[in-house]
């Protein structure tokens, strides 16, 4: 039984893991950029719901909106601001830019908000009990599932099926090349951007919900677990966020279970090195040599 | 160390006294001139300044703990200053972010600050800013009095460091020795935090004793960090143990996740915790009903109903709007233990800040001298700078705290 207690942490715990490593994934499949203020987003977007629940009464659905919405615009902005001027730039730079943008949103939220940690409502309370005294999963690991699931699914028929995901798609292969097709490159790299934001602030919300703290460094080390989890799936993939997200919830709690709750990060990243050894683009990426 | 307290004590009043005799020389000479600075005036029952240092992260993670700390202390300095006694303080308070480098660039600015007058520093909050700048303080003479900094690392080899609060071993067999004789849970487990020096320090005194005095601990479990955010499987380690008691040596966030996630796998066991989970009531949004029935060792009790604790926490609530925690309520005690002891220091206003150092260390460490504050009654220091006061457990009975 606590076998199947495991699984289900770990299946919960890497879904919210999934739904975050999209953002990267799909960020550095277009822009070629590792976003790293993606898991300050996501405290953004918890701080959002946690005000709009907690201090307006607002009902939970309207926090999550309230939450993706902003999520949204804060991740337009970002890149407007601090990415757009520096398409051109070496890589680099971009990448400490990003650093910065995650210490500027960690700083203004201590700022605003306080360092103090708050107490998340979670959007649903209880747990479903499968076997009485043995085995129950809480309703809040059943949404992740369930969010995770939508989500992937929505995102493949919308890249795969829709004109905005094949302009996507295109961006990616050869910016170039889409931009000489009619593709606008500028809005494209924005939409995707709005759409791991979005994205960002129900992980944010979803993370919260399962483990109720919140403090301005909340976003952070998620957003590692995250980032490391888009890269074992194969950054730049889709499914491959989901299996790397699903696989590192399930290799984390495992570890803690049954080798040692001090050494979980520890065998998480080792696992990881073992597999990028074995496959350096990571489970399901494309392995594209450079070209000299 | 006894001996050469003794040596120095000695050689402070010689100097005095010959500075005493300086000073009221040149006095004569020049009575009807300008004022003098104050500080510098105590000849005739003229009351002294002297400049108290506080430091500790008023920004960062630990913020909570610093601003506590110096709200807590500014409102015994402002009380001080209207008693109309023979001592007034100038305080001031400085950041640290709770990081040991950015603290001693802020006791640096401190030393500046006073330039000649005599100071005494006051902090840290924490414990590693506080034992890097409890060495400096060592080396250049400033008597350094943290309200909060718990580790035995703080006051190790320094004769002029002094601590507020308990030390981490203190306070582990301190929670043993209770649990003994009250009786409470006949197997215990252990959740701590083996990544961070509080932590540790308790549970390990608390194992080691616990052992001694034959209590049965059936589970000891760790994490690394108080980031980390699933506890499901230390309970489980817990309740798998049959523990019905379960002794929490950590910080309130991380337990507040321990009580939800207990709760949730239908685990509940007496909670009971250090004084690091002071402070978990008043987390905006926390479910109070999730601490009900959870013990905890803390040195104040905000709904205590003496009137100097009234008074205290009615102005800490006016003037901050929340209710005051335990390190508000230490950094007030050092306040006035600065303050009576200075009071009874003869010639305090002729010395600089390593004679007020050295005469402090005396008064401190003579057995003699006590202080009743709001988190003790009679507290006396050890010659090694512990605290010796009693401890205080709580219990968490409708949202509030009640002595145990």
């Amino acid at each position: 039984m606590s076998f199947l207690n495991n699984v289900i942490t770990g299946v919960s715990l890497g879904s919210i893991y999934a739904i975050i490593a999209l953002g990267y994934t799909m960020v550095y499949g277009i822009a070629k950029m590792l976003n790293f203020a993606h898991g300050d987003v996501i405290m953004v977007g918890a701080y959002m719901c946690f005000f709009a629940v907690g201090s307006f009464s607002l009902p939970p659905a309207a926090g999550v909106l309230l939450a993706v919405a902003v999520c949204t615009v804060l991740g337009i902005a970002i890149e407007r601001l601090a990415y757009k001027p520096l398409r051109s730039a070496p890589s680099l730079a971009v990448l400490i830019t990003a650093i910065g943008v995650s210490y500027l949103l960690q700083n203004s939220a201590q700022l605003l908000w306080g360092a103090d940690t708050k107490t998340f409502r979670p959007l649903v309370e209880g747990s479903l009990v499968l076997v009485p005294g043995q085995l129950s999963i809480s309703y809040v690991a059943v949404l992740s599932i369930v969010c995770c699931v939508v989500v992937m699914i929505t995102l493949t028929l919308f890249t795969g099926q829709t004109k905005l995901g094949k302009a996507m798609r295109a961006c990616s292969e050869d910016k170039a090349a889409a931009q000489l097709m009619g593709i606008d490159v500028n809005a494209t790299i924005s939409m995707t951007f709005a759409i791991g934001s979005a994205l960002a602030a129900i992980a944010g919300v979803l993370m919260c919900s399962a483990y109720p703290v919140l403090s301005p460094t909340t976003g952070s080390m998620p957003g590692i677990r995250a980032f490391t989890a888009a890269v074992f799936g194969g950054i730049g993939s889709v499914p491959g966020a989901l299996l790397g997200g699903i696989l590192l919830g399930v290799i984390e709690t495992f570890a803690k279970a049954y080798i040692s709750t001090d050494l979980s990060d520890a065998v998480v990243f080792a696992v990881l090195i073992v597999v990028l050894l074995v496959k350096p683009a990571g489970l399901m990426g494309k392995y594209v040599p450079e070209k000299v | 160390m006894k001996k050469k307290n003794l040596a120095a004590l000695l050689m402070a009043g010689a100097m005095c006294m010959s500075l005493l005799a300086g000073c009221s020389a040149k006095d004569e000479s020049s009575q009807p001139s300008a004022s003098q600075p104050a500080g510098q005036e105590n000849q005739n029952g003229g009351v002294v300044t002297i400049k108290v240092g506080g430091i500790g992260p008023t920004t960062g993670n630990n913020a909570q703990y610093g601003t506590a700390t110096q709200w807590g202390a500014e409102i015994a300095v402002e009380e001080i200053n209207a008693l109309g006694g023979p001592i007034k303080f100038d305080f001031k308070y400085e950041d640290d972010t709770g990081a040991a480098d950015t603290a001693v660039a802020a006791y640096n600015s401190l030393k500046d600050w006073a330039k000649d007058a005599p100071l005494v520093i006051y902090g840290c909050t924490t414990t590693t800013p506080c034992v890097a700048v409890a060495a400096e303080t060592y080396s250049d003479r400033y008597f350094q009095l943290t309200p909060s900094a718990s580790s035995p690392d703080v006051t190790a080899n320094k004769d002029n460091t002094f601590q507020m609060c308990f030390t981490d071993p203190g306070q582990g067999s301190a929670a043993a020795e209770y649990l003994k004789s009250s009786g409470l849970g006949t197997k215990i487990g252990v959740i701590y935090n083996n990544g961070d020096a509080y932590s540790t320090g308790i549970a390990d005194a608390f194992i080691a004793h616990a052992k001694e005095i034959g209590l049965d601990v059936v589970a000891t479990s760790t994490y690394p960090e108080d980031t980390t955010t699933d506890y499901t499987v230390q309970l489980n380690a817990c309740k798998d143990a049959g523990a019905d008691l379960v002794f929490l040596p950590i910080y309130y966030t991380p337990a507040s996740l321990i009580l939800a996630q207990a709760k949730q796998m239908n685990y509940a066991p007496i909670f009971f915790g250090g004084d690091g989970m002071d402070g978990m009531l008043d987390m905006d949004g926390f479910d109070k009903s999730l601490a009900e029935g959870l013990l905890l060792m803390t040195p104040f009790n905000a709904s205590g109903t003496d009137e100097r604790t009234k008074t205290f926490v009615e102005t800490y609530q006016a003037a901050h709007g929340i209710l005051p925690n335990q390190f508000a309520a230490d950094g007030y005690d050092c306040m006035y233990a600065i303050y009576e002891a200075c009071c009874q220091i003869d010639g305090i206003a002729d010395m600089d800040h390593a004679q007020l150092c050295d005469a402090l260390i005396a008064l401190f460490t003579g057995g003699d001298f006590s202080v009743d504050g709001l988190t003790g009654t009679g507290m006396k220091w050890l010659t090694t700078g512990e605290i010796s006061k009693a401890p205080v457990v709580v219990k968490v009975e409708n949202g509030g705290y009640v002595t145990q």
